[in-house]
């Protein structure tokens, strides 16, 4: 007994002896220690670097095809991962596919981060009508599957690569604006909160200050792991044709161009599939990971 | 209780007029005049103009929302710009085979998600644990419309065990339950039921893993009942929440098979909407939409309904 309650001030006096832990300083030593984040994490992190050094890395022109040497193999030398239906190099197609994918599949998060978190606090914090009038038309998108909304909406817009992302905003809109207005609404009325209401602050500068810090941690894990699903939905459109346009290399148009392939070359037609669903895991693996480190519930 | 459900029911109307609403929308939205859904871009001046007014074109939006609103109360969503034909006949047989595709693959996920989701949160923190979490972060992250076409090269262009695309034998559409046009079903039901399958997944482990640590289930434990007895107990808890998904899932399966249709030819509402696309045929991207989304509307309150139903926890205040 004695020894256990010994045992536990001496932890106690190591932990004081240090220097007391900051919140993130926490979050990157719980990173640290868990190598499925970490994996994912450096995945991400090379995939990224790939496609943005895609000129230096790629062996021939994203656009320059030949009629000779169509839907060649894997391991087809000088085409280690074959070419397409139009004799492109598919290595190199895959790195500049990868830079719209991506950011197909973060602008309209980041787009939908900023405007939904926005409405989301101040519905939350402001409550009566206007959290009635926010939250009402959020209602009403939700009503919606994603899908249908994302294809509803870029099909009567049209083709083109700003339509699909707007219609990946609306999207995202409302769900990044009910998870703002939940965490908003349990900080609200928290003491630290009354306080500055009752030291005179303005409804202003408590959510600069005091709310804003509180919540964009939640918002932010959720809106990584929207990544994943934006980037399937991205593609997706591409897929239907309703994203990016041919020629330009992007993976699910890509994917949906060598549709047509996969009874003479299938497994160079399912490649671009491949990177949008590594890509996909790891945005979705690494955001489980934040969750976890940054003790977000929910 | 009745009252509780007659607020669900009401609350629901609001809802369904503002998806009509944004349906409404959708073709004030696109490009160009409106009337260009209606006539063939051909058309003499005179006879738009007539066709303008006699749409209503010409009155305010206000007006013009209550006079779509009125004939699609009627069943009227107008007519095809590609075939002339009333949108709703071609979208009835659709919305069937979209239906039968959803309603396959929502069993296929309710079934497997319960099974991997109830042995992951039993067992938590074993292998088992880690392989269904694990299959249930894949199942939500791949990219469905990939997913298809891989299982098209390994089971048609590989094994030639299953057919590739279509619905029926020759490329017919009428459907019987026998195994000639069962095969057509398989390989996009699978590909359809990974996404419900991974989520079925993680919220039953959440529940049942929250539930065993529940007082009452040491409680049971502790009266000597039986794993078997007490996994009952677990079901009778677990049971409502899981439905709800379940439920909610069929409704997004109904609106998402898009991609799926598209790749396996699949004759459903995902095909009608992807040709109305790219013919530029509203109305039928309007109607189809219209009612894909009134049909999650419905399906969210019914699933409200059942769960209250079932579930005595629920607040009806």
């Amino acid at each position: 007994m004695s020894t256990a309650a010994e045992a536990e001030l001496a932890i106690q006096a190591k932990a004081g002896a240090g220097r007391s832990q900051g919140y993130w300083a926490g979050v990157f030593k719980r990173v640290r220690r868990d190598p499925v984040t970490l994996i994912c994490a450096g995945l991400l992190l090379i995939m990224f670097l790939a496609i943005v050094c895609a000129p230096l890395l790629a062996p021939h022109d994203p656009y320059q095809g030949s009629m000779i040497r169509r839907l060649r193999g894997l391991q087809t030398p000088g085409y280690p991962l074959g070419t397409d239906e139009l004799g492109r190099d598919m290595v190199t197609r895959l790195l500049y596919g990868g830079r719209l994918s991506w950011f197909m599949g973060i602008v309209p998060v980041v787009l939908a981060f900023g405007i939904g978190t926005t409405l989301g606090v101040t519905a939350g914090y402001m409550g009566g009508k206007v959290n009635m009038l926010i939250m009402r038309t959020t209602d009403v998108f939700y009503a919606f599957p994603s899908v249908l909304l994302a294809v509803a909406i870029s099909g009567a817009l049209g083709a083109g690569i700003v339509n699909a992302i707007l219609a990946l905003t609306l999207v995202f809109i409302p769900q990044i604006i009910r998870v703002a207005e939940t965490v908003t609404q349990g900080v609200r009325n928290l003491d630290f909160v009354d306080a500055a209401r009752s030291s005179g602050a303005s409804g202003f500068t408590i959510v600069r200050v005091h709310v804003l810090g509180n919540v964009l941690g939640p918002i932010f894990v959720y809106a990584t792991n929207l990544i994943s699903v934006c980037m399937i939905l991205a593609s997706g459109l591409s897929f239907l044709g309703l994203g990016t346009k041919p020629p330009e290399p992007e993976w699910g148009l890509m994917l949906n161009t060598l549709r047509t392939a996969i009874y003479v070359q299938p497994w160079v037609a399912v490649l671009p599939g491949a990177c949008i669903f590594v890509t996909s895991i790891c945005f979705n693996l690494l955001s489980d990971g934040l969750r976890q480190a940054m003790d977000v519930k929910g | 209780m009745i009252l509780y459900l007659l607020r669900r029911a009401l609350y629901a109307i609001p809802i369904a007029l503002a998806v009509g609403f944004v349906c409404f929308m959708l073709v004030q939205i696109a490009p160009g005049d409106p009337i260009n859904a209606i006539v063939p871009p051909d058309a003499p001046g005179d006879v738009v103009e007539q066709v303008r007014r006699d749409y209503g074109l010409d009155k305010p939006l206000p007006v013009q929302f209550g006079l779509w609103l009125f004939k699609v109360v009627q069943g009227d969503l107008g007519r095809s710009l590609a075939t002339g034909r009333s949108v709703w006949s071609d979208l009835s047989t659709a919305i069937g085979n979209t239906l039968m595709l959803a309603v396959c693959a929502s069993l296929v996920g309710f079934i497997m998600g319960c099974t991997l989701g109830g042995l992951a949160g039993t067992f938590r923190g074993t292998w088992l644990d880690r392989a269904a979490t694990g299959i249930a972060v894949a199942g939500v992250s791949v990219p469905h419309y990939w997913l298809g076409m891989v299982m098209v090269v390994i089971f048609s262009v590989q094994l030639n065990w299953l057919p590739a695309m279509g619905a029926g034998p020759g490329g017919s559409s009428d459907w019987a339950w026998d195994w000639e046009h069962f095969q057509f079903l398989v390989l996009p039901t699978i590909t359809l039921s990974v996404i419900p399958t991974g989520i079925v997944t993680r919220t039953v482990r959440g529940i049942v893993a929250e539930i065993m640590n529940q007082e009452f289930v040491v409680a049971l434990r502790g009266k000597g009942l039986t794993r078997m007895q007490i996994f009952l107990h677990v079901v009778k808890n677990a049971a409502p929440n899981a439905l709800a998904v379940i439920g909610l899932q069929l409704g997004y399966l109904m609106g998402g098979s898009i991609l799926v249709e598209t790749v396996f030819s699949w004759p459903g509402t995902g095909l009608l909407l992807n040709s109305a696309i790219f013919q530029r045929d509203l109305p039928v991207l309007q109607g189809t939409i219209l009612v894909l989304a009134m049909f999650f509307v419905a399906l969210n309150l019914i699933v409200d309904l059942i769960q209250a139903a079932l579930d005595p926890r629920i607040k009806r205040a």
